[in-house]
């Protein structure tokens, strides 16, 4: 990949908001230049999806509860752990699957609105599959940093003074 | 009580940034491009290593010339970096700040009556700190249609049978002027002509953006004449650390050690422990952030430009210089009139030289919200002047 596109992507996935204009400013480089760029990166599905990440806790009524399941499989003989994956990332309670090594499998990352409802999730669905042999659920407490985005209300003033030499 | 003072102080002028700054102060809501300092915080990891030395009880004095393995450090990444070799024990000292590698350097060298060398537009500690130390400042203007680059000529006009030394500043403050090899060697030959001592300060050498940096010392024949001023301040975002360091020929840094231990003993322990770290494992947080200025430096110098403010693309530090000049006003009224209307503040050339009158010195380092607001602010500001104007404006080039 070429170098400014590895500068490109690392400037939107900070900052998927940017438009065409500044990321072409702040590139040195023309908006169609950029456009193109994109475009191409996305044909070849180096770009994905564009989100915004949001604090859910912060808005009414809409909380939501995670768990990370840590999930213990027996791997199917010819493609692995990646069937079992796939039955279980098809469901969309499942927010993140992966591959890990040590203690258990699969690591799964789900997604409710009351633990009732991600309990029904694993219980009904995720344990009865045939290949997952155990899990353990976590639920998540509290988020602080998600995604390398700190969520605590910091203090981000600029402490600097106005003017200097 | 002003009887009372020495004269050395009295004759100071005062610094026309703390008049600007007084005017910013009281003002709500400014976006400020006036500040000479990065807008990252000191990456964690350095901090982190300060507490833990901290809690380790590292609260006393190190070496009057800095922590030995700090030495060490400094002396490899210079050597890493620019290919320089000096010796840990008798040829780096440790500093408060790179200003105080600056007055101590001066203080080393220079008698009452030597004249050195300042290369205006400058950073604006040269000239007093040369005159605290007893010797006469004598300036050079670089031109705006050499790009602020100093030329050898220049440094010959200057010279006179009492010319000690040359402050060189590369990347410049306040201009971002970045001299090359090729720029830098017809220089060297002047000063070796001359026999002048060079004091180097390379505290901008890391954040350039466009060609490879050239350590002054690292000319052949250059090293043996040059004092080497750097610091963490900039490259490193530790500016309210204080540490800076020195590097050169033994016999004067030892000197300058002399001074550094009646006078300040040593730099901040504390500060030297995050310093090590940051030469340690500090890389990849320099790197992110010199690739953040260079994005925010592309994008002010074409926003610059757009609005009607002409400025080159300038290959270090993180300032830009336009010229006001075709709005007709002076670059004290252009910042002061900004700041009123715009609540931008932007320090005026002039405070840097005669030389910078015309122009005004934009610091990039601001996040980039804060730079397209300001630009934004700065482009109603600069419209209306430019439509009072009339087309025909001889006395502004
Ligand atoms: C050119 C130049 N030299 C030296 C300094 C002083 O840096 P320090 O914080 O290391 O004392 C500055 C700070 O603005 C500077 O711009």
């Amino acid at each position: 990949m070429m170098e400014h596109e590895v500068e490109l992507l690392k400037l939107i996935e900070k900052n998927a908001n940017l438009s065409v204009n500044k990321l072409a400013k702040l590139m040195g480089k023309k908006p169609a230049e950029i456009e193109e760029m994109i475009a191409h990166l996305e044909e070849k599905k180096a770009i994905l999806g564009y989100s915004t990440l949001i604090d859910w806790a912060k808005v009414a009524n809409e909380e939501e509860v995670t768990a990370m399941v840590d999930v213990k499989v027996t791997p199917a003989r010819g493609v692995g752990f990646d069937k079992v994956a796939e039955r279980i990332y098809r469901f969309p309670e499942v927010k993140a699957v992966y591959l890990m090594s040590g203690a258990y499998d699969l690591s799964v990352s789900v997604r409710g609105s009351t633990m009732m409802e991600i309990g029904h999730f694993i219980s009904e669905k995720l344990s009865t599959l045939e290949s997952v042999l155990s899990t353990t659920t976590h639920f998540v407490l509290k988020k602080y940093k998600h995604d390398g985005i700190i969520l605590e209300d910091e203090d981000d003033d600029d402490k600097r003074i106005v003017v200097s030499p | 009580m002003n009887q009372y003072l020495s004269k050395q102080v009295a004759d100071l002028k005062p610094s026309g940034i703390r008049k600007f700054f007084d005017l910013a102060a009281q003002m709500d809501d400014v976006i400020s491009l006036g500040v000479g300092e990065p807008d990252f915080v000191t990456p964690w990891t350095f901090i982190e290593q300060s507490f833990h030395a901290l809690e380790q009880g590292y609260t006393s004095y190190t070496e009057n010339a800095g922590m030995i393995e700090l030495r060490e450090q400094i002396s490899g990444y210079l050597n890493k970096n620019y290919n320089l070799d000096y010796q840990p024990d008798d040829q780096v000292i440790v500093t408060v700040g790179a200003s105080q590698a600056i007055d101590l350097a001066l203080r080393t060298i220079v008698n009452p009556g030597d004249e050195v060398i300042v290369v205006e537009p400058s950073f604006v500690a040269y000239v007093p700190a040369i005159s605290l130390a007893g010797g006469t400042p004598v300036t050079i203007q670089t031109k705006a249609e050499d790009a602020f680059k100093l030329k050898p000529e220049q440094i010959e006009e200057a010279i006179t049978p009492k010319t000690k030394a040359i402050m060189l500043c590369n990347p410049n403050n306040p201009t971002g002027t970045f001299l090359t090899k090729e720029e830098l060697e017809p220089l060297a030959e002047v000063i070796e002509q001359h026999d002048l001592l060079v004091l180097s300060d390379e505290i901008y050498a890391e954040l350039t953006y466009d060609e490879n940096y050239t350590s002054f010392p690292s000319i052949a024949r250059m090293k043996e004449r040059t004092i080497l001023i750097s610091g963490f301040s900039k490259a490193f975002a530790m500016t309210g650390w204080r540490l800076g360091y020195a590097t050169g020929p033994a016999e004067l840094i030892s000197a300058m050690v002399k001074i550094h231990q009646y006078t300040m003993m040593c730099a901040p322990t504390m500060a030297q422990h995050a310093a090590l770290e940051a030469l340690k494992n500090g890389r990849q947080s320099l790197q992110d952030m010199v690739d953040s200025y260079k994005q925010r430096r592309n994008f002010i110098v074409s926003s610059l430009n757009e609005i009607g403010l002409d400025c080159p693309n300038p290959g270090g530090a993180f300032y830009a210089f336009p010229s006001i000049q075709a709005t007709g006003l002076t670059s004290a009224e252009f910042a002061e009139e900004l700041l009123q209307e715009e609540q931008v503040a932007v320090v005026p050339g002039d405070v840097f030289g005669a030389n910078g009158e015309g122009y005004i010195r934009c610091s990039y380092a601001t996040s980039l919200k804060q730079l397209d607001e300001a630009m934004e602010r700065m482009k109603r500001f600069v419209a209306k002047r430019l439509e009072k104007k009339p087309v025909h404006l001889e006395a502004s080039n």
